[in-house]
């Protein structure tokens, strides 16, 4: 070893590590009520291929500590990447400064009550190591994907992409908290665009970064995977002949992999109480939920069962803890559709003085919780695939987001989608394009007519779910069966 | 010695470093991103939460052999620690690169220039942010966000290429509301704070609450007669970053852009350029390429060029212009008209009067089709006269109509509406963009 190795040796061993939080905890020069620190380390692996060349091939490593400080009924934070004594020590000043500033301005009067004590682990449930594919591999994977896509000259583009993330989580607090959890995530996307004149139309994988799991490389390279790759490049072909999506009103139904978009953006996002206390009005939006619909609300049709779920061992947000410490537990947001209680951590509950879930959540070290989806699903009913298109004599189905907006207070939707198919007289009939259909929340689930069985039900998620200032983009799961809505309006392109 | 001399000190003997320990096959470029900013976040008139993020990160590109892969990685000013983590990264970059298959289309940084920008600013103390900001809004719901700092951003590669860039800046992004829910949107930002400019501020908001007091308007389904303010226009601008002017995009299909390249045409009042001359954002992209300070995209309706980064111009035969690697506009100024403020309202007539748009999608991208919500401080006008604000509306509109032959008139004046994004970290830069007068805009729900 030379000097100058031996040297940077030496330094390396001046940088914290996460095992010892507790002693850090220790040693920081603040006095508070409540001090708690929540280190992150995360790498974060994404490859992809365009056209079958190589797009993107890139590892973030990242690392850093998350200072929360209570201190006159305010709560104050500081974040730092200086791993050392001094950085982490400066961070905690700097959440004490904030505290001891802004407590004569606080929303609430912060306590430890909504940091309670919590000792525990929680690893993800793994299929296997992610480190079972060598770079190589997965090269010549994304590659292969993009030539078998090319079904047809009118394919005129083809992508494939992974993108891997492991996150370890460790979290202290001054009342005696420690906890470290382990999460393995896994997403996947790949899609094809076809041309034929002025038409163009693409087709991917379930919608924009849709298969999102909890686990290894078997949610990827799987036995179904070629002939699915198969089916996206013909169907984005399809599409080109396909008839426009026509106008009108009628029943609407939807596989998992678009309602997955539904359950978030007219379920999860009203229900978030930091929205309806009013956090999120200058950016996100609030939400048509009062307070006290929660106990008294009809949300939708008595076929609507939809819970909180951050235990479902492959979905792609679970987790034993939230990031205030709360032990995360499985919940019926809506029964019988029946609004029961809403998407609030510790804090909002405290807030809000409603029911809430396990779900304050930061979206790296750099961000403090706020409250977050994590799973939220529709459970499913009784009915077969066949049974639930079988009872539509007219009707569309439509499969893949490929476009969504929403108001602020979640009430006025328009989705898009890749691909629809007529339904005539209980059967899937033609394949139609630039399916669309627009409602309002309540409505659109208080028709909510037929819900698939267990058999039907798939998880997805998205990597994407953006809310909170400063912004925090964060992952969600959604398990839904396919659904079945009536009198809803949908529409074509132009 | 500051974080901003600190960080750029620690990043340039990185870049010595790594211009040591590279072999003659071998090429890099190194880029950082990050910050030392407060965010104190505000619900009625209090602060729900207040913090400090120092949060730097490192990005080495490795090229070997027609490959290339990246790494990023902490950066902490600290240079034994930072360099660590450069030797790491570049000891990963080598075990992976030789797996990874040719790109044909790979680009190494050719440029030889140097620049430094650094934009001081006067920013309010952490210790009196939230009380500065609060005594203005006594008595009213206010709610938003203060952030405010130091970004930076930095090149260098094999080469001895370097670039660097910081600025002090602060944005406050913050919304009014009226006891019924109603809202209006403002913003203050810059570099150096000025109280009685902040004040003034407040105090316009306040007036524009005024004209909220009364119950909204509920208006049906329908094409109607739009004023679409500086803040609606820049949303409906941000969507041409989205499958818009990148010539990726157009090539492979994906933009909203295409009838421009077969000879269609948008309206002539409406031109946007790229242009870099407020300096608010950096020139240099991620290859270290230096933009021109002025780059007409579309001209009188005309698409006259599109943004070609180096890979794109290798792949589709195109020159490249400096754009970075996603293609999209970073310092976007739309062209102002002759529409006069005080004729703005005359001139509608009858109509809707927009201040805000919320949550844009493409609904058809093929034809241009864009969806989105009315939001904020939006208007019910008769004969020029403002008559009820209006229950929030879904649009569904193609921009081949409303910056085509529906586009009336653009005001003679333009606002600078600043990024307030701050996923990851804290946006720099944003677009200066007039006001618009449309005919026929599309209402669906």
């Amino acid at each position: 070893m030379s000097i100058c190795n031996f040297f940077l040796s030496m330094l390396a061993t001046a940088l914290l590590q996460p095992e010892n939080l507790d002693r850090i905890l220790a040693d920081l020069p603040i006095e508070a009520d409540w001090i708690g620190l929540r280190w992150v380390k995360a790498i974060d692996r994404i490859r992809s291929a365009r056209d079958g060349v190589p797009q993107t091939n890139g590892n973030s490593i990242n690392s850093g500590v998350m200072v929360e400080v209570i201190v006159n009924e305010q709560i104050g934070y500081g974040a730092t990447n200086l791993l050392t004594p001094a950085g982490i020590a400066a961070a905690a000043q700097a959440a004490h400064q904030q505290a001891t500033a802004t407590s004569k301005y606080h929303v609430h009067p912060w306590s430890i009550a909504q940091r309670p004590q919590t000792i525990g682990n929680y690893q993800s449930a793994q299929s296997g190591s992610l480190d079972s594919l060598s770079v190589a591999a997965i090269d010549e994977l994304l590659i292969k994907i993009c030539r078998s896509l090319k079904v047809s000259d009118q394919i005129v583009q083809t992508r494939a992409m992974v993108n891997t993330k492991e996150i370890e989580t460790f979290y202290v607090s001054s009342n005696g908290s420690n906890i470290y959890q382990q999460v393995q995530l896994l997403v996947s996307d790949y899609g094809a665009t076809a041309q034929a004149g002025n038409i163009t139309q693409t087709r991917s994988n379930g919608g924009m970064s849709s298969h999102c799991y909890q686990g290894g490389w078997d949610y990827f390279d799987h036995p179904s995977l070629w002939a699915r790759v198969q089916q996206i490049g013909t169907q984005a072909v399809e599409l080109l002949t396909a008839q426009e999506c026509p106008n009108t009103t009628t029943t609407l139904v939807l596989d998992p992999d678009q309602m997955l978009l539904q359950i978030h953006e007219s379920i999860g996002h009203p229900l978030e109480i930091d929205r309806i206390l009013g956090d999120e009005r200058n950016y996100a939006g609030g939400s048509f939920i009062k307070p006290s619909d929660f106990g008294n609300l009809t949300y939708g049709s008595p076929l609507m069962n939809v819970t909180f779920d951050p235990t479902v061992s492959d979905e792609f947000a679970s987790y034993g803890f939230d990031d205030s410490g709360t032990v995360a537990k499985r919940e019926y947001l809506i029964q019988n559709g029946q609004l029961l209680r809403g998407l609030g951590g510790a804090d909002s509950q405290a807030r809000s003085g409603l029911p809430g879930v396990s779900c304050s959540r930061a979206c790296d070290w750099n961000r403090p919780p706020i409250d977050r989806m994590a799973n939220i699903n529709l459970e499913p009913g009784d009915a077969s695939f066949e049974e639930v298109i079988g009872q539509v004599e007219s009707g569309i189905y439509m499969e893949s987001n490929r476009s969504w907006s929403i108001d602020d207070r979640r009430h006025k939707f328009q989705f898009g989608c890749e691909y629809a198919r007529r339904i005539e007289n209980g059967q899937l009939t033609e394949t139609l394009r630039n399916p669309n259909y627009r409602d309002i929340t309540p409505k659109f689930w208080g028709n909510l007519v037929a819900v698939g069985n267990a058999e039907t039900w798939k998880t997805y998620g998205s990597p994407y779910c953006g809310k909170g200032e400063p912004n925090q983009m964060i992952w969600v799961g959604h398990g839904s069966p396919v659904a079945a809505f009536a009198n809803v309006e949908v529409f074509g392109g132009n | 010695m500051s974080f901003n001399t600190k960080m750029f000190a620690g990043f340039q003997q990185l870049a010595v470093d790594l211009r040591s320990a590279v072999t003659t096959e071998e090429c890099f470029v190194l880029t950082l991103s990050g910050e030392d900013s407060l965010f104190t976040r505000f619900n009625c008139s209090q602060v729900r939460q207040s913090g400090t993020v120092r949060d730097v990160r490192c990005t080495l590109k490795l090229f070997k052999d027609g490959r290339t892969c990246w790494q990023k990685f902490p950066c902490t000013g600290e240079v034994e620690i930072d360099r660590l983590q450069a030797q790491q990264a570049l000891a990963d970059l080598r075990g992976q690169i030789t797996q990874i298959s040719p790109d044909p289309y790979l680009v190494l940084p050719t440029g030889q220039e140097h620049s430094v920008s650094d934009r001081s600013g006067e920013l309010l103390s952490a210790d009196a942010a939230a009380a500065t900001i609060l005594a203005a809004v006594q008595g009213l719901d206010f709610t938003g966000l203060y952030a405010a700092g130091v970004n930076l951003r930095g090149y260098a590669d094999r080469n001895g290429q370097e670039h660097w860039f910081s600025a002090d800046t602060f944005t406050l992004d913050y919304s009014l509301f009226t006891s019924d829910g109603q809202a209006v949107k403002g913003a203050y930002a810059g570099a150096v704070w000025d109280t009685e400019k902040y004040q003034q501020q407040i105090d316009r908001s306040r007036q524009q609450l005024a004209r909220l007091q009364q119950a909204p308007k509920s208006i049906q389904r329908g094409k109607y007669r739009t004023y679409l303010a500086p803040a609606a226009v820049a949303d409906l601008v941000d969507m041409l970053a989205w499958g818009g002017v990148s010539e990726a995009d157009l090539q492979q299909g994906q933009s909203s852009l295409a009838p421009l390249r077969d000879g269609n045409y948008l309206s002539s009042l409406f031109s946007v350029t790229e242009d870099f001359t407020s300096g608010m954002v950096p020139r240099f992209n991620q290859m270290g390429e230096v933009a021109v300070d002025r780059l007409p995209l579309i001209a009188k309706g005309k698409l006259v060029n599109t943004l070609v980064s180096s890979r794109s111009a290798r792949e589709y035969s195109k020159a490249a212009n400096g754009a970075n690697d996603q293609e999209s506009p970073r310092s976007p100024v739309v062209a102002t008209g002759t529409l006069a403020q005080e004729q703005i309202l005359a001139e509608l007539g009858t109509g809707l009067y927009l201040s805000n748009v919320h949550y844009l999608n493409w609904s058809d991208r093929q034809s241009g089709r864009v969806t989105g919500m009315t939001r904020y401080a939006c208007f019910w006008v008769e004969d020029g006269e403002i008559v009820a604000p209006i229950e929030n509306l879904r649009f569904d509109a193609s921009l081949y109509d409303f910056w085509g032959d529906d586009l009336l008139a653009v005001t003679n004046f333009s606002e600078y509406i600043a990024t307030m994004d701050s996923y990851g970290g804290r946006s720099l830069g944003g677009s200066w963009v007039p006001g618009m007068l449309i005919q026929d805009f599309t209402y669906t729900l």
